[in-house]
């Protein structure tokens, strides 16, 4: 069978089954469990009426169930057994990881992240919409910053390693060196700074996002409460940081919290950028390490990733709420 | 406590579209002028441009005799209060009202105390610690003004403060402005409204802005007692002014009226002279200064279309055609209640002090 054809043929399927699934069980529901016939028409319809969501909801909630309930205890389940999982060790793996140094390290690096990542894209994201807000010519400016967000981690980290090229006819940052008269350096073996030669990336990335986000936050605030700031005597700085701030701030926690919870999933750019060398190693890079090779060890990380991305999940979900409201 | 003066004050946007031009205007100390007008006539832009929010494309405007057009708004000594309260979100009510004595580095007590006055004045001091969506609109709107009032302006400039306001609420709060201003009877205000029984209770002078310029500045009676222009006849009272065509047919110190409708003659208190006997003008009587009338002596017969029994008053719709096609509305207001005079044939007239007379759109009495 020619991949086309399985492809058309995946589509047709799915998207008829979906059709057929939700029109058969609206007519079982309608014509034959509860008829708005009869003596108790009534009643019949004010109960379709209430399982009538359910019939919607199940697919996608049982689509989740399997996907990510169940994901969630059977990788916990496994993160207990050892590494050919035929034997059960506890917290084994998990007391073997705070004993690896690596794993100490990665955890560190990691909270440098997400330290500094969410931080700086979020600082960036604003400045930029703020500067280019009253701009003729800040919509092209936008776009540009925009763009790394459609270019996959691994592409840009591909663009950042000819800035961190070593040959100073391809680095940037080694042909400046050059300019002065320097030794070529290479960025990425520079002990504990190559850490945030690696986050620059991801901030390249992420600015655009968050600049998006503010700037729409910016243009919702209303336009009086600026100007009776400035009519009580208010200087630029004072209307940005005491008016503008605080009224988008649940917009700024949003985008921070977003942010917060892509770096502890991103793995791309320390992957192909140093492979997890030169003490550049964080949770998910750990986690593909241990990949494959043992699957208890690796499971446990994913748990762990899992536990500290819970809190800033909830969080960015009740201000996302809080913000829709 | 300052006067205001403008003078020659135009507003024009992107070196083409003409707002507003040959504004002058004068406006002493402790008065509250209101600015009134149909929308787009540019009211609000003036009061912006007073405030500093516009800049004054040409002309002068001086506040206490300085020159104030490149003035930044913080200086110029105004607070404005605004439509939709622009109040701060994120501040309580205290917080906001502080707001521009912590800009202007203002000591704590000193800024305490004002506040104190400030919300004691307008029953705010158990909502101290709020923040404005715990407010009701009212509420709102009455922060907004503490806000003003706690910098001591020495101009209040409010733009249109009530309009967001429910119908009952307006009332309350207009009754509420009007008494702070007799609290602070040094204070000048300046108001713009659109609604005209605002305008006419509270102004110590209105402002009508049309076509780009003021069309009459006076006292409230005296704009509807003697509107200089038939724009200002129709626009001050409601229901507007009937205007009716006729003639000049008798001169001197009282007019005599021959109306192109009806044939009927009325007389006018307003004074013209020899040369405008014959002369075509527009008679104008408010519906309320109508009067049923006999003989011969009337202003306008018709067939009385609709009737509006409300009561206090009876509105009666006349349906006048007027140069064939187009029809007209001629409107009386009687006092009290009128029973079954609908599709009957009425004579109106009106007192000679109450019948206007416009000419080319001018009222006689003002040329």
């Amino acid at each position: 069978m020619s991949p086309l054809f399985q492809g058309v043929l995946t589509v047709v399927i799915g998207v008829g089954g979906c059709i057929g699934y939700f029109w058969t069980s609206n007519l079982v529901l309608d014509k034959v469990l509860f008829p708005p016939r009869g003596p108790n028409a009534g009643r019949n319809i004010n109960r379709a009426n209430a399982i009538r969501p359910w019939l919607f909801l199940l697919p996608a909630m049982l689509a989740l169930a399997l996907y990510l309930v169940y994901p969630v205890f059977g990788s916990f389940w496994r993160s207990l057994f050892n590494r050919a999982g035929t034997d059960f060790v506890g917290a084994g793996n998990y007391v073997a990881l705070m004993g690896d140094g690596e794993f100490r390290g990665a955890l560190f690096n990691n909270f440098l992240w997400v330290l500094f990542v969410p931080a700086a894209a979020t600082f960036l994201g604003l400045l930029v919409a703020q500067l280019t807000d009253r701009l003729k010519w800040g919509n092209i400016a936008k776009s540009l910053i925009f763009m790394p967000m459609a270019i996959s981690f691994v592409g840009a980290s591909l663009i950042w390693k000819f800035v961190y090229a070593v040959d100073p006819d391809i680095g940037i940052i080694n042909a400046i060196r050059d300019t002065f008269g320097m030794a070529p350096v290479d960025p990425l073996q520079v002990g504990f700074w190559n850490n945030f030669f690696l986050m620059v990336i991801l901030v390249w990335v992420q600015t655009g996002f968050a600049m998006v986000i503010l700037s729409a936050a910016l243009r919702g605030i209303p336009e009086e409460t600026i100007e009776a700031a400035i009519i009580d005597g208010a200087s630029p700085l004072q209307i940005f940081f005491r008016i503008k701030i605080p009224q988008i701030m649940g917009t700024i926690v949003v985008v921070w919290t977003t942010i917060t919870i892509l770096v502890l999933k991103v793995f791309d750019i320390v992957y192909a950028m140093t492979g997890g060398n030169f003490g550049t190693q964080i949770l998910p890079s750990y986690m593909m390490e241990y990949m494959f090779r043992d699957d208890g060890r690796a499971t446990a990380v994913a748990f762990v990733i899992m536990i500290i991305v819970l809190p800033v999940m909830v969080w960015n979900i009740v201000q996302a709420n809080k913000e829709v409201r | 406590m300052a006067n205001l003066k403008l003078t020659d004050v135009a507003k024009v946007y992107g070196g083409q579209v003409e707002v507003l031009k040959n504004i002058d205007l004068d406006i002493r100390t402790g008065e509250l002028i209101v600015f009134v007008g149909p929308s787009g006539c540019g009211k609000s832009t003036l009061l912006r441009m007073i405030a500093g929010l516009e800049k004054i494309s040409s002309g002068t405007l001086e506040i206490d005799g300085q020159v104030v057009n490149d003035v930044p708004p913080s200086e110029r000594g105004i607070a404005m209060v605004f439509q939709s309260y622009a109040l701060y979100p994120h501040m309580t009510v205290r917080e906001n009202m502080q707001f521009a004595l912590k800009i202007a580095k203002v000591s704590k007590a000193e800024m305490e105390s004002a506040v104190e006055a400030a919300a004691r004045k307008l029953q705010l001091t158990p909502y101290l610690d709020r923040l404005p969506k715990a407010l009701s609109g009212g509420q709102r709107q009455r922060v907004a003004i503490g806000r003003a009032i706690v910098r001591d302006p020495k101009v209040y400039l409010f733009d249109e403060p009530l309009s967001n306001l429910d119908a009952a609420l307006r009332v309350a709060t207009r009754i509420e402005i009007a008494q702070l201003k007799e609290q602070m009877p040094d204070s000048t205000m300046i108001y713009v409204t659109h609604d005209q029984v605002e305008a006419m209770t509270l102004a110590t002078r209105i402002v009508v802005l049309a076509n780009k310029g003021i069309a009459q500045v006076g006292t409230p009676l005296d704009l509807y007692e003697r509107p200089e222009t038939e724009f200002v006849a129709q626009f001050i009272g409601s229901p507007a002014m009937n205007l009716m065509a006729g003639e000049i047919v008798g001169t001197g110190p009282t007019t005599r009226l021959r109306l192109h409708e009806g044939g009927g003659t009325i007389e006018s208190g307003v004074p013209s002279r020899e040369e405008d006997m014959g002369a075509t003008v527009n008679v104008g009587i408010r519906p309320e200064d109508m009067i049923p009338a006999e003989g011969e002596d009337y202003a306008f017969r018709g067939k009385v279309d609709i009737v509006e029994a409300l009561g206090e008053v009876t509105q009666l719709y006349f349906e006048v055609s007027r140069t064939g096609e187009e029809t007209d509305t001629i409107i009386a207001k009687l006092q009290g209640i009128h029973t079954d005079i609908r599709g009957r044939e009425m004579s109106l007239t009106a007192k000679p002090s109450k019948v206007h007379i416009f000419r080319n759109g001018v009222s006689l009495l003002y040329r």
